[in-house]
């Protein structure tokens, strides 16, 4: 059953948003969705770029209040 | 108050101390006790073992009785936990004993899990352990020549691991005299050599005047006799490979449902269980998206035996841990830095010096007196 993983990067330097997508990414499911929340403005480029270079599904990606969400889709 | 603390690590040695001098009078007045669980009797410096992987430290100098280290107060059993019931306030252990607790502190930490990616353990070297981190140094010192490839895992413990040994490797292939037979190539999964931003920074131009050629975004996926292959559709050849494999929890949180890959989903300010007044975790067991590192479960561990004591002398804690992590950057050539930060302020770190390498080159003997909660 494919579900959405909050997974929660804000105020966070080391191992940042990334590379904590990515130990999340290896636990999901195919199909599952995981939306990381970020305070730092590269995620909003580098998330999406490692995303399509390893050919997962980005979703969504927005700025509210400060805070990145960017939702992906593991497709592999 | 029963306070059972489960793994004899840093994170779990720091906060039984410490608790321990807290309430030293309600200890002795049978109101409260310390029981620490752990899975060895004796405790590992475990940032030593980046330096037997290049000749610099043997094993020997890594250990302690773990009992040496703790205040006398503390009754202290090697009996690993085999289930935890969380609902129930009890642990089972490996002896078959039932230990109640009415509160209880998780450090039980992580692994490097190699066998997660394919053809790791059979063709790469790696220093997580005793065993790997001397089979390491042994083959470095069969090694004449050819392309070295560093490849890194997520998530691992110890941030600064991938880019120390990279150094480490270029001055053991001078010392060695070999560098100019060496091309040494360094790969990381982020989109930067390095997560924190400034010591990536800092390091790329060290690279380039070292002659160190580097990759990113190149997650490792499978290993092969003479290849790895990356996640982002990638590979590169090696004549020697070093890695830095992803890591995972321990399997007993898993086994008692507490988190996947074995990492509790914990509260970052007040680091109890999601969900629980009485259970909380500290090192490399939260989940929290911060440094898997031993200074990370120093620090979690002085604000978690502060509030504990102060729940159990007032009523309520008294501090929130702020995220602070202090990480030494051996960056070769006799030098080093470092990076300090939490969830508030990034690092800033300075240019290296001779003078924190001494400093870091002291505190790997210092450690113990760090894990008695005396330094």
């Amino acid at each position: 059953m494919s579900e959405r993983k909050l997974v929660d990067a804000k105020n966070t330097f080391c191992p940042g948003p990334l590379m904590e997508l990515i130990g999340q990414m290896k636990m999901a499911e195919i199909g599952d969705e995981l939306e990381i929340l970020s305070t730092d403005q590269g995620s909003a480029n580098d998330i999406p770029e490692w995303i399509n270079k390893v050919g997962h599904e980005m979703v969504e990606s927005f700025e509210k209040e400060g805070v990145w969400h960017i939702v992906v889709k593991k497709t592999k | 108050m029963r306070i059972l603390v489960v793994g004899g690590g840093m994170g779990g040695t720091i906060l039984a101390n410490n608790l321990a001098r807290r309430l030293s009078g309600e200890i002795k007045a049978g109101k409260a006790s310390i029981t620490m669980l752990s899975a060895s009797d004796k405790h590992m410096y475990q940032p030593g073992l980046l330096y037997v992987a290049v000749g610099k430290m043997t094993p020997d100098e890594l250990y302690r009785d773990q009992v040496s280290l703790l205040e006398s107060s503390i009754t202290f059993r090697v009996d690993p936990v085999t289930k935890f019931n969380l609902k129930e306030n009890n642990v089972v252990t490996e002896s078959g004993k039932q230990y109640d607790y009415d509160v209880i502190v998780i450090s039980t930490g992580s692994r490097a899990h190699a066998e997660g990616t394919p053809g790791l353990n059979e063709n790469a070297a790696q220093f997580y352990t005793e065993s790997d981190a001397v089979k390491m140094f042994k083959t470095l010192q069969n090694f004449e020549g050819g392309k070295v490839v560093v490849a890194v895992g997520v998530p691992h413990k110890c941030p600064m691991a991938p880019l120390e040994i990279t150094f480490m490797l270029a001055d053991y292939f001078k010392e060695r005299g070999i560098w100019d037979k060496v091309q040494l190539h360094y790969t990381y999964p982020i989109g930067r050599v390095h997560s924190l931003e400034p010591v990536a920074k800092w390091a790329q131009p060290e690279f380039d005047r070292l002659g160190i050629t580097y990759e990113t975004l190149f997650n490792m996926k499978e290993v092969t006799p003479n290849k790895v292959l990356s996640e982002e559709g990638t590979e590169e050849e090696y004549d020697l490979l070093v890695t830095v494999p992803a890591h995972k929890g321990m399997q007993v949180i898993e086994d008692s449902d507490l988190g996947p890959g074995g990492f509790i989903p914990t509260n970052r300010t007040r680091l109890n269980i999601e969900g629980y007044e009485n259970a909380f975790v500290i090192g490399d067991t939260t989940n929290l998206p911060i440094s898997k590192a031993g200074s990370t479960a120093h620090f979690e561990a002085e604000a978690l035996a502060e509030n504990i004591a102060s729940t159990i002398k007032i009523g309520t804690p008294v501090r929130d841990y702020d995220g602070k992590v202090f990480c030494f950057i051996e960056a070769g050539e006799g030098k080093a830095t470092y990076a300090m930060f939490n969830y508030q302020n990034p690092p800033d770190p300075k240019a290296p010096t001779k003078g924190i390498h001494w400093f870091k080159t002291a505190y790997n003997k210092m450690y113990w007196a760090s894990a008695r909660g005396l330094l």
